[in-house]
C-alpha cells in the first residue's frame, strides 16, 4: 500500500566537507523550492576546518532544528559512509541524496518528487544526458572523460540508466537501505555501484533531466587518479554484479 | 548471474558461430579467419564514434550558470538579513 502524498516525508541527505558558503545557499534554495513539502535536511559534516558546522547551527536558528539536522562526524571519512551515516538518522519514507556544492540545484527537487509519484518508482535519478539536461563549466578534457566513461559503461555493463555517475537521486528509504549495505566502493564509483546494483535487483528506476553547473565556491574533493579508479570500478562491477 | 558471465557467454556464442563458419566454409577461409579482427575493430570504431557523437552533442547550459548567480545573490541577501554569516565577497 502506497502512502498518500501528504503523508510522505523526504529526508534530504547532504554530505559536506568545507562547504561553509554552499551549505547556506543550498538550504535557502531547498526551502524556496519545496514550500509545501514535508522534508528534513540532514547535513553530514566531516569536521570541516572551515567552520561549516557553525553555519549549519546558524541555519538551524533560522529554519528550526527539526528541519535541519546536523549529524557530524569527527573526521573526513569519505562520501560512501557519509550517506550510510545520514541514512541512519533519516525519519522520512523517501531519501534524497545531493551534493552541497550547488551543482545539484534544488529547483529540480519538485520534478523528482512528481516523477516518483506518477510512476511509483523506487529510484528517481537525475540525468544530464537527455533533452532538458546539460552541463556547464567543463573543459574539453572533462567532457571527453565523461563521455568515454559513459560509453564504456553502457557497452559493458548495460546499466539501464543514461547517467551513471550523477549522484542527484531520490530513493525509497527501504530501497536505499537495501542497496547501500551491499555497496563497498569509494568515491565516484560508489554512485555507479549503487545504481547498477539497484538495476540488477530489478528496482524500478526513472530518470529526470537535470542541469549541472560546475562548482562555483569551494574546492573539489576528488583527487587526480579518477580515471584509474573508474576503470577499476568498472571491472569490479563486471565481476560482482 | 554475474554480468561478466553474460558477456563471456556472448563471446562463447560468437566463437561458436565463427568456428562453425570456419568448418562449413560458406565464406572463403581467408575471410573467415579475419572475422574476429573485424569484430574488434568495429567495436573500437563504434566506441570512438559514440564518444565523438557524444562530444559533438554534449548538452550544455550556459544560461543555468547565470540563473544560479541570481539565486546566489538572492540567497545571500535573505540569509544576511537573518544573521547567517555568508561572508562579504
Ligand atoms: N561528509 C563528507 N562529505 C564529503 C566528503 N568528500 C566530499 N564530500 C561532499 O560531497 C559532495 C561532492 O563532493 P565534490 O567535491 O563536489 O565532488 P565532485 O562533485 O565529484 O567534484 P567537483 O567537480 O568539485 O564538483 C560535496 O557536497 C562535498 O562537500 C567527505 O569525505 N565527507
Ligand atoms: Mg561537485
Amino acid at each position: 500500500m502506497e502512502a498518500k502524498a501528504d503523508e510522505n516525508k523526504y529526508s534530504i541527505i547532504i554530505p559536506t566537507y568545507n562547504e561553509r558558503l554552499n551549505i547556506a545557499l543550498i538550504v535557502y534554495l531547498i526551502f524556496k523550492h519545496l514550500p509545501n513539502v514535508n522534508f528534513e535536511i540532514i547535513v553530514v559534516d566531516d569536521g570541516s576546518p572551515d567552520g561549516t558546522q557553525d553555519i549549519v547551527k546558524q541555519l538551524q536558528e533560522v529554519y528550526g532544528e527539526d528541519r535541519i539536522l546536523l549529524r557530524p562526524r569527527a573526521k573526513k571519512l569519505g562520501l560512501g559512509t557519509a550517506y550510510v551515516h545520514g541514512l541512519k538518522h533519516a525519519t522520512g519514507n523517501f531519501v534524497v541524496i545531493m551534493d552541497a556544492d550547488l551543482s545539484h540545484h534544488p529547483k529540480y527537487l519538485p520534478s523528482f518528487i512528481k516523477k516518483q509519484m506518477e510512476t511509483g518508482s523506487s529510484i528517481v535519478t537525475g540525468t544530464r544526458y537527455v533533452k532538458g539536461g546539460g552541463v556547464h563549466g567543463w573543459n574539453l578534457m572533462r567532457k571527453l572523460t565523461s563521455r568515454g566513461a559513459n560509453v564504456l559503461a553502457q557497452t559493458f555493463l548495460w546499466p539501464g540508466v543514461s547517467d551513471l555517475t550523477g549522484s542527484f537521486r531520490l530513493y525509497k528509504k527501504s530501497v536505499l537501505e537495501d542497496i547501500i549495505s551491499s555497496c563497498v566502493s569509494k568515491g565516484y564509483v560508489f554512485q555507479m555501484e549503487m545504481i547498477v546494483r539497484a538495476s540488477r535487483k530489478g528496482y524500478h528506476i526513472e530518470e529526470v533531466p537535470i542541469t549541472f553547473v560546475d562548482r562555483v565556491y569551494g574546492s573539489s574533493k576528488l583527487g587526480g587518479s579518477e580515471i584509474v579508479e573508474y576503470l577499476k570500478g568498472l571491472l569490479y562491477l563486471l565481476v560482482t554484479t | 548471474m554475474k554480468h561478466i558471465v553474460k558477456i563471456m557467454a556472448l563471446l562463447v556464442a560468437l566463437s561458436a558461430v565463427w568456428i562453425s563458419l570456419l568448418q562449413t566454409s560458406v565464406l572463403p577461409k581467408s575471410q573467415t579467419w579475419l572475422l574476429p579482427l573485424y569484430f574488434i575493430v568495429s567495436l573500437g570504431c563504434y566506441g570512438l564514434l559514440m564518444v565523438g557523437v557524444g562530444l559533438m552533442h554534449f548538452p550544455t547550459c550556459p544560461h543555468e550558470a547565470i540563473l544560479l548567480q541570481q539565486d546566489v545573490v538572492e540567497a545571500k541577501e535573505f540569509l544576511k538579513g537573518k544573521g547567517v554569516d555568508v561572508g562579504t565577497d
